[in-house]
């Protein structure tokens, strides 16, 4: 039991993490001064997230783990962030989109997470829900903004919707930590999620008069540590400093 | 003379899938967001105090883009902004004229009054 409730608080940190790594890429080159900031906002709002699973996770280790060499020493195979995380950002439709779906399934999966059992994930949730509320209205902008926007804002939208729509699927297949925690009431029932998160980009998609995509075919494998390619690129650069330089401090 | 420059982009995608050089301020589609002034209520205050300004599509970008610009550091509860078109603003070289006649007339101050030693923080 304490494996998989390990497994779980390292798969939430590392979704928080890696995507706030991505965001944070944005910095000094977003497209206006205005949403450069906010988007760096984000990005560190995720890294508070996840520092705060990480030091729940350290604790439940043991063994001298602690939050930095959980996020710094593990390699590719040992992070558990759902794929859509680590894509690369691609233009700014494709960053807002990314954010838009995984905002809707992180505003879901901690509305339920509030309720578990386990109350120092119960507690994250809740202080970590009203960051995503935000994340979430403003990305939502985004999708509607640039879908509802010129021919060339749609065209962008509808590519980025092409290329993260099979990723979307994973978020809802359960590894098995998952399952186990679901049931002990720790962990969050993602079929509920699929359905709210499912009618939420419904509502959305339709104000920006864009069409949910037929296909259905899910790419997977992040959850259980099987990455895409650029996992390791991130890796290398967020952790280079580390393994360069062991237990360096600012 | 012309100077170009070349703007660098972080990451393993080309420049030409970057959605952000279109919407910048470079090329010949360059079309600026309209001004917003903003205005932040803090927690002591009452009145709403001018804090700076920003760019930003409509209203409701302004006040995302005012929180996410102007309350990073919880500096406000409330928000106003007003697109800085609708302002209009005294003309600096009638200066002069509108300020100065009031330089000498220091009977408009009320510091003629004596006042008892009991009262205090005036």
């Amino acid at each position: 039991m304490n494996q998989s409730l390990i497994d779980y608080t390292l798969h939430l940190a590392d979704n928080a993490l890696i995507i706030g790594h991505r965001n944070s890429e944005w910095c000094g080159h977003g497209p206006v001064l205005e949403q450069d900031i906010a988007i760096s906002n984000i990005a560190l709002d995720f890294i508070g997230q996840a520092r705060n699973f990480y030091q729940y996770a350290s604790e439940l280790s043991g063994n001298n783990t602690t939050e930095d060499s959980l996020a710094f020493l593990r390699d590719v195979s040992e992070f558990k962030n759902v794929l859509i995380t680590e894509l690369p950002n691609g233009d700014w439709a494709q960053t807002t989109l990314r954010q838009f779906l995984f905002s809707t399934y992180q505003y879901y999966f901690y509305q339920q997470l509030q309720n578990s059992t386990d109350t120092r994930l119960a507690a994250i949730a809740a202080k970590s829900l009203k960051e995503v509320t935000y994340h979430l209205r403003w990305s939502s902008e985004w999708v509607i903004r640039l879908g509802d926007g010129t021919e060339e804002s749609k065209q962008r939208l509808l590519t980025a919707v092409d290329e993260l729509w099979n990723f979307t699927g994973e978020l809802f297949l359960p590894a098995g930590y998952e399952t186990a925690l679901l049931q002990e009431n720790m962990g969050v029932d993602l079929s509920i999620i699929r359905q709210q998160w499912n009618q939420k980009v419904q509502e959305v998609f339709a104000e920006a008069t864009i069409q949910i995509p037929e296909k259905s075919w899910a790419q997977q494998g992040g959850k259980t540590g099987i990455h895409t390619e650029h996992l390791g690129y991130i890796l290398a650069e967020m952790q280079f400093l580390q393994r360069a330089y062991p237990g360096a401090e600012w | 003379m012309k100077q170009y420059i070349i703007k660098q982009y972080y990451g393993d995608y080309g420049e030409g899938k970057n959605g952000a050089a279109d919407i910048s301020t470079s090329g010949s589609s360059k079309q600026e967001w309209p001004l917003w002034e903003v205005f932040i209520r803090s927690k002591q205050g009452l009145d709403h105090k001018h804090v700076g300004s920003l760019h930003a599509a409509d209203a409701q970008m302004a006040i995302e883009n005012a929180r996410d610009v102007y309350t990073r550091r919880n500096e406000g509860i409330s928000i106003w902004v007003v697109e800085s078109k609708y302002i209009h603003a005294s003309n600096p070289d009638e200066a002069d004229a509108l300020y100065d006649p009031a330089n000498d007339k220091a009977y408009r101050h009320p510091t003629f009054y004596d006042l008892p030693d009991e009262l205090t923080h005036i």
